[in-house]
């Protein structure tokens, strides 16, 4: 583009210059060449940049700007309730009896959900990754690939909508209950919400096991899965933890399925059978409810603020451990 | 002999995970579509709910999700691009980097929940937008913007750095071999990425519930300030808020139906497109 076309316009050309170049001009530089322009084009250069490096910074002002507001809408909550309040173990700020904020019992049971969906979708996952990698035939993964990100892609309504039809009389009849509203439930529902997360992660890090690893266990004598179980994944085992590590914060923040399919009692769970009311539920149940700027609205932030540091923190370590693998990798 | 007993018996374990993955989601679509299909109907999807929700369609969760989902393309779009484009072609080795990184990733693992408290706090409340179609649009839009972000950056990456060389080389200025060398090719992955993170978006509830979509509303939404229904709150508010359960559950169904549809007919747009691109390029 800097060959400057406007100069070999056919009404330049004359007879006298049969050059297709434009004529040489007073500086003795061809064409409408000014060094004013070339100031301009540097300016305007140095302009985009800075443009894009704005748009670069908007993430970073984004999670500091939820981090911030949490915290300072949080804050006035310690004003009316004292802070030993938030370590007992019921949350009920509508009792007519006297308010209780604890955290205790809604924390257990935003665990309680998110352990168990680990336990029922790690080993699944797992499965899922090492076959996708090491055993599918290409054919087998073109097929499963574009399944797993349809699932991931799945609407947590859809499933805690799932989970109330479909997963609820099947666990009141397993274990003949009047309904199967509880934690179980929750657990399945977020076990599969967490799967496509843990799969297509893990399934990166076993298919990035140098070959030359595999191979050196082949040459010794092992059989293809003894290399796969001893070999293969231990090597990939920091990627399938950080794997593992996002699924759980997609679990720890899952809201509408657990808001939907666990029955939402604010009482301290006992086993997976009771009904839960997790930390993202209460939020959802009570911010439409509650009055602006009460102690309530406040407390409600402070749940968000803990929610927001327990994934910060699962991302980061997870994060941390990535960044290790990838160093050891190179 | 016991060796390969052991293999083929934990290669078939290893099967049976994916087979059980493949059989979940045949589950849900199969169940979804079977007791879904009967509710679909001209009516149902041009009508608006009648009679408490029991008759009727779902008209105005169709169109309020169509425009929440316009708003967030509109915020969510340029603003991961350019981000992207910041972070591929501009952005130095160094410590700034690395945090913005590490931001995106830690935005992308935010609880959906706590972007509708942030939407509450700074959209409706302190901006005074109400909770209305543009509070909700925004506030989707922010928890769109990491996967926009991430997948942009991975389209740019794909495009080989011989093309930028290549107009520089012939006195081009960064920007403009962005433009002319880097972009066209990127185009196209931008989009596969981003219109599976709006598929997601469209399909979110939690940020949602408290800035702008509403329980019911017979008609569409007027303004980017109004209320509007919106497809998933409407299917959690036919199946949890509703008195007469079973009346509702066709509608329930059909709802999820057509939610689902949105959503896989989105996904299958994006690998279309990515199936053409990688195609062309050969």
């Amino acid at each position: 583009m800097l060959l400057n076309i406007k100069g070999i316009m056919p009404g330049m050309v004359s007879k006298a210059n049969k050059s297709p170049l434009p004529p040489f001009n007073k500086r003795g530089m061809r064409g409408d060449f000014k060094p004013g322009r070339f100031r301009w084009r540097k300016a305007k250069e140095r302009l985009i940049a800075s443009f894009f490096f704005f748009n670069g910074m908007v993430s970073i002002i984004i999670l500091a700007g939820i981090f911030s507001l949490l915290f300072s809408e949080g804050l006035p909550a310690f004003k009316e309730i004292h802070f030993s309040d938030f370590l007992q173990s019921t949350w009920n700020p509508t009792s007519y009896v006297k308010a209780t904020y604890g955290l205790g019992a809604i924390m257990v049971s935003t665990l309680m959900v998110t352990f168990g969906a680990l336990l029922i979708a790690v080993p699944v996952g797992l499965a899922c990754a090492a076959y996708l990698a090491e055993i599918a035939s290409p054919r087998v993964r073109e097929v499963l690939k574009p399944i797993i990100e349809i699932l991931a892609g799945i609407p947590s309504v859809v499933l805690g909508f799932l989970g109330i039809v479909v997963v609820n009389p099947l666990i009141a009849r397993a274990f003949g209950m009047p309904n199967g509203l509880n934690a179980l439930n929750g657990c399945i529902l977020l076990a599969i919400m967490s799967l496509p997360t843990i799969i297509s992660l893990s399934e990166d890090a076993i298919a990035a096991v140098p070959k030359t690893h595999k191979d050196a266990s082949l040459a010794l004598g092992a059989s293809r899965w003894q290399t796969l179980v001893r070999v293969t994944i231990p090597s990939a085992l920091s990627g399938i933890i950080a794997s593992i590590m996002l699924g759980m914060g997609r679990a720890i923040g899952e809201t509408m399925t657990v808001l939907m399919a666990t029955g939402n009692a604010q009482a301290m769970p006992h086993s997976f059978l009771d009904a839960v009311r997790t930390m993202t539920a209460t939020i959802a149940i009570e911010l439409g409810e509650v009055p602006f700027g009460s102690a309530h609205y406040h407390a409600l932030f402070v749940i968000g603020f803990v929610l927001f540091v327990m994934t910060f923190l699962v991302n980061l370590v997870s994060d941390i451990i990535l960044q290790k693998y990838q160093e050891v990798e190179q | 002999m016991k060796k390969d007993t052991v293999e083929t018996l934990g290669f078939n374990l290893f099967r049976l995970g994916s087979v059980l993955v493949v059989l979940i989601l045949g589950f849900i679509l199969f169940d979804i579509f079977y007791k879904g299909i009967g509710a679909i109907s001209w009516e149902f999807l041009t009508a608006e709910p009648r009679m408490g929700m029991t008759e009727g369609g779902i008209f105005p969760a169709i169109v309020g999700t169509v425009y929440v989902t316009v708003i967030t393309v509109l915020f969510a779009v340029p603003l991961g691009m350019f981000a992207a484009i910041y972070l591929n072609e501009y952005a130095p080795h160094g410590p700034l980097t690395r945090v913005i990184r590490l931001s995106i990733r830690n935005l992308s693992g935010v609880p959906s929940i706590v972007y509708g408290l942030f939407g509450v706090a700074i959209f409706v409340r302190t901006l005074h937008l109400g909770a209305s179609v543009l509070s909700a649009g925004l506030t989707l839009g922010l928890l769109t913007l990491p996967w926009t972000i991430t997948a942009s950056e991975e389209a740019l990456k794909t495009v080989p750095k011989s093309y930028r060389d290549g107009a520089l080389a012939l006195g081009a200025t960064k920007w403009q071999a962005i433009r002319t060398n880097v972009l066209p090719y990127a185009v196209p992955g931008m989009l596969t990425g981003t219109i599976l993170g709006l598929a997601r978006a469209a399909g979110e509830t939690a940020p949602i519930l408290f800035t702008g979509a509403a329980f019911f509303l017979p008609f569409l939404p007027d303004s980017p300030f109004s209320q509007f229904m919106a497809l998933p709150y409407h299917l959690y508010v036919l199946v949890t808020q509703h008195h007469d359960v079973g009346k509702v559950m066709p509608l329930a169904y059909g709802t999820a139906l057509v939610l689902i549809a949105l959503v896989v007919g989105l996904n299958l747009v994006a690998v279309i497109i990515r199936y053409h691109f990688r195609k062309k390029r050969g």
